[in-house]
This record gives structure tokens, sequence and C-alpha cells, in this order.
């Protein structure tokens, strides 16, 4: 059978949601979804650390969707436009999990994979040092992180990402990816 | 060159930037050796952001004031803004080289570890005198 976004939805939907959407990734979007979870009561009775460590990570999930997703294939079950992605914010249990859901070109899916794997193969301790060592010797392009999204979704949420490739068609896949906050 | 290096010196400016729901307030004060950040920093391009506050501390470092008192009190930041950031110390730790004195405050909530730790990331990456300051909630 093949990837049913559906299914994927309601997966990822286990627990109460706190944000969900699904669209083009625009700058004033992030604004707005960031203004929403401030509001959530879930997070205003949250501890400082939890709360900030959940915004900071929700907005380097986000921005990390702004700075790379494509149009989605014409044949998705999804709204033709650029920058689509599809972010979930829920709280399941004792943690938060932030899932995002974009198609990309097969192409990309061994780059994906190997940056990922890579970071989740560090301990904390390398995790930091990696962190510092990209942060003092590299140049970053204009997009951004040079590379620290990931790392510092790691760092902060101290978990592993957790990540599936479904195979959408010939030409896509569909990158799912969780971060659990606890 | 050097008169209109002298008459921008003269004429250096005080920035303030109110903050908004991406971007921190900022505060550059020449005069009074002060350079302040607070609030949060998540815009999408850093880099467009911070090159007038770079702009700036290249300008002030021709000659900067006798002491400059730096105030870093991020609620958080992304990762764009981390090397940002570090260029704005770099700066400073010119002017520091120089044989001028700079300090920079480095203030964190009291149960905020990820700003603990970004703190002692540039605290270990640059030569600049560099204070840890916990904030109670």
């Amino acid at each position: 059978m093949g990837f049913e976004l559906k299914n994927w939805y309601t997966e990822k939907k286990q627990g109460e949601v706190v944000l969900e959407y699904n669209g083009s990734i625009t700058s004033d979007l992030i604004s707005e979804a960031l203004d929403s979870i401030e509001k959530s009561l879930n997070l205003k009775n949250e501890k400082n650390r939890v709360r900030k460590k959940v915004y900071n990570v929700f907005v380097e999930c986000l921005q990390n969707l702004y700075h790379h997703v494509d149009l989605p294939p014409v044949t998705a079950p999804v709204e033709q436009e650029s920058n689509f992605g599809i972010i979930i914010l829920s709280k399941d249990g004792t943690f938060y999990r932030i899932s995002t859901g974009n198609f990309v070109k097969k192409e990309k899916l061994s780059y994906i994979k190997d940056r990922i794997d890579q970071v989740n193969s560090l301990s904390d301790e390398e995790v930091r040092m990696l962190y510092r060592d990209i942060l003092s010797n590299e140049e970053f392009s204009d997009k951004g992180g040079g590379g620290l999204g990931m790392l510092d979704i790691v760092r902060k949420t101290g978990n592993k990402l957790e990540y599936y490739f479904y195979e959408f068609d010939d030409e896509y896949i569909f990158f799912s990816l969780d971060v659990y906050i606890s | 060159m050097y008169t209109l290096v002298n008459r921008l010196i003269a004429n250096m400016e005080t920035i303030i930037r109110e903050g908004t729901p991406k971007t921190p307030y900022v505060r550059l004060d020449g005069e009074n050796g002060l350079v302040e950040i607070k609030g949060r920093s998540i815009p999408e391009n850093s880099v467009e952001f911070y090159k007038p506050i770079i702009d700036w501390l290249e300008k002030f470092g021709e000659e900067p004031a006798a002491e400059t008192g730096v105030n870093i009190q991020l609620e958080y930041f992304n990762t764009s803004s981390s090397k940002c950031i570090l260029d704005i110390f770099k700066r400073l730790e010119l002017i520091h080289k120089k044989g001028n004195k700079v300090e920079i405050n480095w203030y964190y909530e009291e149960d905020d570890e990820d700003m603990f730790e970004a703190g002692e990331d540039y605290q270990s990456i640059i030569n600049v005198p560099f204070k840890m300051i916990e904030m109670e909630e």
C-alpha cells in the first residue's frame, strides 16, 4: 500500500494538539504560529524551562522547513503551494512532540539521512563540541544555520531525532521528522 | 580620509531599536560605551538584522569609549542568530585586544540551562572578560 497522508496525521495527532498547520511556510506564518502556541494554556502552565525549550525548538523546526522545503508533487493530496510543509505540536502524556512533514525529491534522501544519522550518533558531549566547532569555524550561508539547526534541536531536547521516509511516487518521498521535548 | 573618519566618529549616533516578536531590543550608545541586546532573536534572515549592528561596532572600534559595557539578556535565539551574536563578540574582542576595557555580561534566568550553556559556548570561543549573571525568575 502506498503512503497515506491521512494515516500519518492520525498518528502524529495523538495526545492533545496544541497547533497544527499545513501549507506554505512563510515568515508571517512562523510569527503567527509562535504567537498561537504562546497563548496555549498547556504551555502557559509549564515550567519556564520547558516552555522556552518548546518555543525555541518549535521555531527551529519551522525555520528548517522555511529554508529547505520545495513545491509538493502535483499528485499530492495537498494544496499546490510553494514552501509546502506540515507542522504539528502535540502534548502526548508527559512530553511534547513536534512533527514536521514535507515532500522532498528522492535525490535529497541520502543527504538528509546522513545528516540526521550523524547527529543521532553523537553523545551529548560530542553534540556540544561539534556545535561549538561549527559556530566558531564555519562560514554560514545567507540562509542561516550552517548545519546547526538539527544539532541545536538534539542538544536542547536531549533526545534523538526520529525520522521516516515514505515513498510517495517515483520522484518524491515524504519526509517525516519527530522531535520530543520532556 | 582622516577628517572624514573623524567626522564619522564625532557624529556616531546612538542606535535604539525596539524589540519585535522576532527581534530583540537593541541599544548602541557610543558616547557611554554601552551595547545592549535584550529579548528574543529569531528572525529568518539574521544577517540582514545584525548587519547594521556589526557595521556600527566596526565604526565604534575605530575610536571606542574608554570602557565598553555589553549586556546581553536574551530570552532565546535561533541558530541563524547564533553566528551573528558571535560576530558581535568578535568585533568586541578586537576592541579589547587593542587595550580597551570591554566587559560582556551574559544574563540568563536561573533555571535556563540552554541560555547558560549558550553563554558558556561564547565564553569558550572569545577572549573578552565574560560574566555570567543569573537572574531570579
